[in-house]
């Protein structure tokens, strides 16, 4: 199936299985790779893309629904080479250990901040349900509050 | 005189008919009911079916799989029925049942509004709910039929995907028994 949509702001067209997930289209047929595959059930996140302004996780994403979607990766969070809010938090409160599922995690973290610009903690539980068996997750608690600030300074 | 008898005759006659008719009547609008309430007793089994009631709940988490845990991930019901603001329901669920993650799917995936909630109500107390225009999102009879028999996310029901059972009446069965109950008053209680 021919599927046109945009990533990172540039227009792609595919030809793949209408069902295969966004994911290994976007691992392995545009060869990016900051998105990774974790549980492959929708229940890590830490193939967290957004889609259309909504942090989707990847691995349950049919591809035939991203036919003229917007979609942005990790790669695509950035502008350019100024860090986004949420990596420039990230680095200043060295939240990763292993890294495996930062970049869903920073994904969602990003989807959070453009809903609720300065969540509580309560909304940070609520919201931010990825995994990481790192337990970084009181770093993490850290690095939204730091990004949400960051943020908010730059408007 | 002969004449008096004649019309007295006509009168206790007409009152006799009249009776018969009024019984016949009240056997109609019985047998009705009874066949509603029957119709509405097999209903009950899909609607109390875990595919149908974990979407019900009558607090804020849905439910999943057949002991009806609460829904994994501390999902939410958010404020549009949808998730939260950060945590929707399409943040996993699209618009068919996902092949590979196996995490299911149907156009518009979302929770029952609370007015909907059949968690710990009566079988009675769902049929009032059902029927309540107030809390069944302002439809009337022939639009619950449709809704019940036609909506995408009940249809689901019979397509939930590998792994997930069904529920004991299947489609055709189901709306079948929803018109008939329908079509004879429906009647719960």
């Amino acid at each position: 199936m021919r599927i046109d949509f945009t990533i990172n702001g540039i227009p792609k067209t595919v030809d793949v299985p209408e069902n295969m997930p966004l994911l290994w289209v976007v691992r392995d047929v545009l060869n990016m790779k900051g998105t990774k595959f974790g549980c492959g059930q929708a229940a890590c996140g830490a193939c967290t893309v957004h889609i259309d302004g909504d942090a989707i996780r990847s691995c349950s994403f049919a591809a035939q629904y991203a036919q003229s979607k917007h979609i942005t990766t990790i790669e695509g969070l950035s502008s350019g080479e100024k860090l986004h809010p949420v990596q420039q938090a990230w680095i200043e409160e060295i939240v990763p250990q292993c890294g495996y599922c930062q970049p869903g995690f920073m994904m969602s973290v990003a989807n959070l901040l453009d809903k609720i610009p300065n969540p509580t903690d309560e909304e940070i539980d609520d919201n931010i349900t990825n995994i990481c068996r790192c337990g970084t997750y009181y770093r993490m608690r850290k690095a939204i509050h730091r990004a949400a600030e960051i943020k908010s300074s730059q408007l | 005189m002969k004449k008096i008898h004649s019309i007295a005759f006509m009168a206790a006659f007409s009152i006799i008919i009249l009776s018969i008719s009024s019984f016949q009547i009240q056997d109609e609008t019985a047998l009705k009911k009874e066949k509603s309430l029957d119709s509405f007793k097999q209903m009950l089994t899909v609607i109390k079916h875990p595919r149908c009631m974990n979407c019900h709940p009558s607090d804020d988490h849905p439910r999943q799989g057949n002991d009806r845990h609460v829904h994994l991930f501390n999902v939410q019901r958010g404020k549009d029925n949808e998730g939260l603001a950060a945590m929707r329901c399409n943040t996993c669920h699209q618009k068919t049942n996902n092949p590979y993650s196996n995490v299911p799917g149907a156009p518009k995936w979302h929770l029952a509004p609370i007015g909907m909630a059949w968690q710990g109500l009566s079988d009675e107390e769902i049929g009032e709910s059902i029927l309540n225009i107030k809390t069944n999102g302002g439809k009337n009879l022939e639009e619950l039929v449709h809704h019940m028999t036609k909506d995408t996310l009940v249809l689901w029901a019979w397509n939930p995907g590998k792994g997930r059972s069904l529920p004991p009446l299947n489609q055709a069965q189901f709306a079948k028994a929803v018109k008939d109950w329908a079509d004879n008053g429906a009647a719960v209680k």
